[in-house]
């Protein structure tokens, strides 16, 4: 059961971060961007797959495409991050950096799991990840370092994503357990790491790094912000309007 | 002298490549062809992106945002050949915006239910394989060989549509009456996208002699409707054409009359999407521009560091 809730976990945020970024599709800045991004949405589909796949092996009666378009808002367990809305390109490339870094330190770590299946997909996934982190950081330097304008919407959007970075290095009874016996991540211990590389970006972007404050929590209890209502309601509508369809 | 040898070579079925002498008016038509081509890849987005976030299924998401990836990639390669002739992507992007190059006229009708990502894929990319099949034999060597590249992967693209309309033509009632309004609602519109009948087409003449045209565009036309006729009976659909038979004497299918008042009402902006369209590719133009002026900034200031 922890084993079901913890890869679901993983599971859920790529896919929703998935989704979300796909909504840049024919909107990006530059065409060679549009491509860019779409790109990490489709990585991020994949492995989102991936461990929905393992996690139905895992509950035994639900489809990967029934985990992803039947359960409800209290039913998902992304991180908040991944939820939040596109907003503008500097939103979304913070965004992404953030999250970016994160699965870049969990997947190293999550790579060494006792749990093959988990360990065979976070060995892709981290492939995967390098490329998006280094997409994200370029993009951190050119907007960061880019005009008065750029830099002030890539400040406000540090700001404002800043919340929702606690939940990155949260654990759980969950989280404790995966991680004693050796299957997970001991989130809480990529905190250093992920301090100093974000500290790192922003300071050669010469962007500020905000200072700590409130940090919103919940996602590990399916507790969610409003963005992820409508998220869902767009993505499962089909499969819910037509429940005997197949497609 | 110049335009003997010109022809010359193309009667000889020789590429014309960007540092030849060619024809003012060959390189303006080549412009004109290939930009359109580029932007009717990128404005093409927008139907089917509009279904990317409601794709039913993980494995369907997954190929419909592939897809339409691909057609941002196949928009870069065209607006690079068409930049061998002497014209920026930007400049291309502002004849867009100013309403002077048009897009494939397909693209102002909108996408309506999942079905349309069948009709779409199947029969709009099909209609367009024929001709950029054709088109893989232009005179101009980079349209040639981008048109190569692209046949390859729209052919993938059309299969896949094709699957949805199967798909949903064997599923449920409801499904299949999707599968069929689509089907109902994308034909005509599909086959006129080979254009006028070449008895109307203005610049065909040029354009054939130059071998930047190697088919009419009636000949493409029937090779589409004959070669979709098997396909939409084998999964049980019907065409919304009474007059649709096989003439044994041709050896060709007949079919009925096209409205031309209606595609010519859509071609000079009266279709349901064609604000919407261009709205939209403005919209995120505009919206980028602080970020491409910061990228340029950037590269500014690094190249005055790395001096």
């Amino acid at each position: 059961m922890s084993l079901l809730n913890y890869t679901l976990r993983i599971a859920d945020s790529s896919l929703i971060l998935a989704q979300r970024i796909s909504g840049w599709c024919s909107k990006g800045p530059t065409l060679e961007e549009d491509i860019a991004l779409s790109n990490i949405a489709l990585d991020l589909f994949g492995q989102a797959n991936g461990f929905l796949e393992y996690a139905s092996k895992l509950d035994g009666n639900k489809t990967p495409d029934q985990l992803a378009f039947n359960r409800n808002e209290r039913e998902f367990f992304n991180l908040q991050i991944t939820e939040q809305e596109n907003g503008n390109f500097a939103d979304t490339i913070v965004r992404q950096f953030f999250f970016s870094t994160y699965s870049f330190l969990f997947y190293t770590e999550l790579s060494k799991s006792t749990d093959e299946t988990l360990a065979a997909l976070s060995v892709k996934s981290l492939k995967e990840v390098k490329y998006h982190l280094q997409h994200s950081k370029s993009w951190m330097l050119r907007l960061g370092d880019g005009t008065e304008e750029s830099k002030q919407k890539t400040q406000d959007a540090l700001q404002y994503f800043w919340q929702f970075t606690g939940e990155l290095f949260e654990m759980d009874e969950v989280d404790i357990e995966m991680s004693k016996s050796g299957i997970g991540v001991g989130n809480s211990e990529l905190k250093t790491n992920w301090d100093k590389m974000v500290n790192e970006v922003i300071n050669q972007s010469t962007l500020e790094r905000p200072v700590d404050a409130y940090m919103q929590t919940g996602s590990k209890k399916g507790l969610h912000t409003e963005c992820l209502g409508h998220l869902l309601s767009e993505m499962q509508y089909l499969p819910r309007a037509y429940p005997n369809a197949k497609w | 002298m110049n335009e003997q040898k010109f022809q010359e070579k193309i009667d000889l079925e020789r590429k014309i490549e960007p540092k030849d002498w060619m024809p003012e008016e060959y390189r303006s038509h080549l412009i004109r062809q290939i930009s359109q081509h580029a932007h009717s890849e990128i404005i093409g987005m927008q139907p089917e992106g509009n279904w990317i976030s409601r794709a039913p299924s993980l494995r369907a998401k997954m190929i419909l945002l592939a897809k339409v990836q691909d057609e941002a990639g196949h928009g870069l390669y065209l607006y690079s050949a068409c930049e061998t002739l002497g014209i920026s992507r930007e400049e291309l992007v502002q004849q867009l915006h100013d309403g002077k190059a048009k897009y494939s006229s397909i693209f102002n009708y909108p996408t309506l239910s999942w079905a349309d990502m069948g009709a779409v894929g199947w029969l709009v990319d099909g209609a367009a394989i024929v001709n950029q099949v054709s088109l893989q034999r232009t005179s101009y060597g980079p349209y040639s060989r981008g048109m190569v590249k692209i046949c390859k992967e729209e052919s993938f693209h059309q299969r896949q549509g094709y699957e949805i309309m199967a798909e949903m033509a064997k599923g449920t009632p409801e499904q299949k009456e999707m599968a069929q309004d689509a089907l109902n609602r994308f034909w005509w519109p599909s086959i006129m996208m080979f254009g006028p009948q070449d008895s109307d087409s203005p610049r065909t003449g040029n354009a054939m002699k130059w071998k930047i045209k190697r088919q009419f565009n009636d000949e493409l036309r029937q090779k589409f409707i004959d070669q979709t006729v098997g396909q939409v009976k084998v999964i049980g659909l019907e065409i919304p054409d009474p007059d649709l038979k096989w003439n044994e004497e041709r050896g060709h299918y007949d079919f009925g009359k096209m409205n031309w008042d209606e595609f010519w009402s859509v071609v000079n902006g009266n279709g349901p999407c064609n604000i919407q369209r261009l709205d939209h590719h403005k919209k995120a133009h505009s919206e980028g521009e602080w970020v491409r002026k910061a990228a340029r900034s950037y590269s500014n200031k690094q190249e005055i560091i790395n001096a």
